[in-house]
């Protein structure tokens, strides 16, 4: 299954990654260079090993619904890059920028 | 339940409405889905953060196991079946408001499939059943306010990673109005079993439609759009009518529907497509590798069924049975549970129901949606109800009295007998007593008393009234009566 140059313009679109055109017959090559060690890992035997999302029978671990709230080591102005009331702040989207539109759900 | 009918609406005849809808329902959690953080609503924004649910590298997260009840509970009223493995998965898309880059959901392993509900009766009496296809658990993202900084986003966390149950149907309604008793089944069943607030202005329960349209008779769904932002059942109802007439329009002229995301503009009443680029639905689902696959023991999903309370419709068949009250009366008594708690407690213990069904959803309801009180916080206890009208049965005090010690027993909380006799309500049967108060009235409007004596019976009523008056309505009404009939000659 060979990556396209199509399929890594998507994946850096959804990623919302700038993609200078000269970059991508590079990283067309990376990407193929990786799924090409998926070709290698498909010819172990795995007869009789059936798919799995996690190791072992056991179930994943369960807290019981209760605080305290795991501090924060820094306060959060400390690595936010902006804030204002306590908002974070971001860049307004594109697709709002008129901001006509009610909040988000 | 309600009876539906289809809208007639000339545009639209030729045409039937096709609607799936998508709930997500927050879980009443004390915390969040995978840390440790507050989930009440209206906190300071991003105060209830952690590095977990801020996506801070190296962190890892740990399934709350409330939400994992809540949400078997949800599954099993629903008529589900809840699997004994099920397994997360990330729903990858960019935003702002959702820290990780990625939703921890479910795929296509979900907690739970196959369910159904009844919304009501057709015309003819037979029920109108929909199919839920999916309950699974996921994560819920932070909220973005677009219009209250120029130029820039606000981001508040705080809701980011709160506990969500996505209830997915079948296309299986055919109106909006079908659509509208569907949620409102739903919004009652879950908050029978206590799960969720179900509360659409804070955002604890929400909806997505999907929604085709088709020619009368064809068998095979039309092209769907999905409708958004519809913040209230009228909204669901209004923006689905909507679309509905936007979609026939466009094939009366032949044009194809496009699949996309509409927008609901409640204020202007239409739908508008999403501005943003729905390449999002590129989700590149995949197993959660941060969290094993969740495993749960069958006796346990049993035992979750076990505890399940008795659910509206089985309670409305029960009320039926038992108390044999008319159906509009048991709609209204079982619309919560509480307040069907609260009746069935009055009945039992005054032993005349309908008697109890009519003081509940007269003075009762009427003191409530006048304060705005919930019914487990009202002052008249049901007890002390059903006493009052103990106390109207053994013609201690009368009805016009009974309903003055009310009013004052949903002030004070006070016994009705106590404030019966501080009040001077006592019924007053004594025949002297009585016999007095009618002399004095006939005495006092001599007119009326000489017109009474020579045969105009309809003049017993206003006497009566002014007897009524005069004892402060602490007479027994039907002795006044035959006391008048017996001078009436
Ligand atoms: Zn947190």
């Amino acid at each position: 299954m060979a990556v396209t140059r199509e399929d890594v313009v998507h994946i850096a679109a959804l990623a919302r990654l700038a993609l200078p055109e000269e970059r991508v017959p590079e990283l067309v090559a990376q990407l193929n260079g990786i799924l090409a060690h998926m070709d290698v890992l498909r010819k172990v035997d795995t007869t009789g090993v059936t798919g799995t999302a996690g190791i072992g029978d056991a179930s994943t671990p369960l807290r019981p619904d209760t605080g305290p709230q795991i501090p924060l080591a820094r306060p959060r102005e400390a690595f936010a890059p902006q804030m204002r009331d306590g908002f974070f702040l971001v860049p307004r989207l594109a697709t709002h920028e008129t901001a006509d539109e009610e909040e988000t759900a | 339940m309600t009876t539906l009918s289809t809208p007639a609406r000339a545009v639209t005849e030729r045409y039937e409405m096709v609607v799936g809808l998508e709930v997500h329902v927050q879980l009443r959690t004390r915390t969040k889905a995978f840390c440790c953080c507050d989930t009440a609503f209206g906190a300071p924004p991003n105060t209830n953060t952690c590095p977990i649910c801020l996506a801070l590298p190296g962190t890892l997260p740990l399934l709350n196991a409330e939400a994992v009840r809540l949400a078997v509970r949800a599954a099993l009223a629903l008529g589900c079946t809840v699997h004994e493995t099920s397994i997360f998965a990330r729903k990858n898309y960019f935003y702002p408001d959702l820290p990780k880059g990625y939703q921890i959901s479910q795929y296509d392993r979900p907690l739970a499939t196959g369910g159904r509900i009844a919304i009501g009766k057709n015309a003819d009496g037979t029920p109108i059943t929909i199919g839920i296809t999916r309950l699974h658990m996921e994560e819920d993202a932070g909220k973005s306010i677009h219009d209250r900084y120029g130029g820039a986003t606000a981001i508040d966390l705080n809701r980011a990673g709160v506990p969500l149950i996505e209830i997915v149907s079948e296309p299986d309604m055919r109106s909006a109005r079908e659509a509208v008793a569907y949620l409102k089944v739903l919004k009652q069943i879950l908050e029978y079993i206590d799960v969720s607030d179900v509360n659409m202005e804070e955002g604890s329960l929400r909806v997505d439609a999907n929604i085709s349209a088709r020619l009368r008779g064809e068998t095979r769904l039309g092209t769907k759009t999905e409708v958004k932002n519809m913040n209230s059942f009228s909204g669901v109802e209004r923006a689905l009518e909507a679309e509905f007439v936007r979609q026939c329009t466009l094939l009366e002229r032949g044009e194809k529907i496009h699949q996309q995301t509409m927008l609901w503009d409640g204020a202007r009443g239409e739908v508008r497509p999403a501005r943003s680029k729905e390449e999002s639905h590129d989700y590149r689902y995949f197993p959660e590798p941060d969290l094993p696959p969740l495993r749960l023991d069958r006796a346990w999903i049993e035992q979750i069924r076990a505890e399940l309370p008795e659910l509206p419709q089985a309670r409305q068949a029960r009320f039926a049975e038992s108390y044999a009250l008319p159906a509009g009366d048991i709609e209204v008594l079982t619309a919560n549970a509480k307040l069907a708690d609260y009746f069935e407690s009055v009945a039992r213990q005054h032993g005349d129901a309908k008697s109890a069904a009519n003081w509940v959803m007269g003075e009762v309801l009427a003191a409530l949606n006048a304060t705005g009180q919930s019914v487990e916080h009202f002052a008249v206890r049901p007890a002390d109800l059903a006493k009052l009208l103990d106390l109207v049965r053994d013609g201690v005090v009368s009805h016009s009295a009974a309903k003055q010690i009310f009013a004052h027993m949903a002030e004070t909380g006070d016994p009705p007998q106590q404030i019966a006799e501080r009040e001077g309500l006592i019924q007053v049967r004594d025949a002297d007593e009585l016999a007095r108060w009618v002399d004095e009235v006939l005495a006092e409007n001599p007119t009326e008393a000489a017109r009474f004596k020579n045969g105009e019976k309809k003049l017993l009523g206003v006497l009566v009234g002014l007897v009524m008056k005069k004892s402060k309505g602490r007479a027994d009404p039907r002795r006044v009566n035959q006391l008048l009939s017996e001078r009436g000659g």
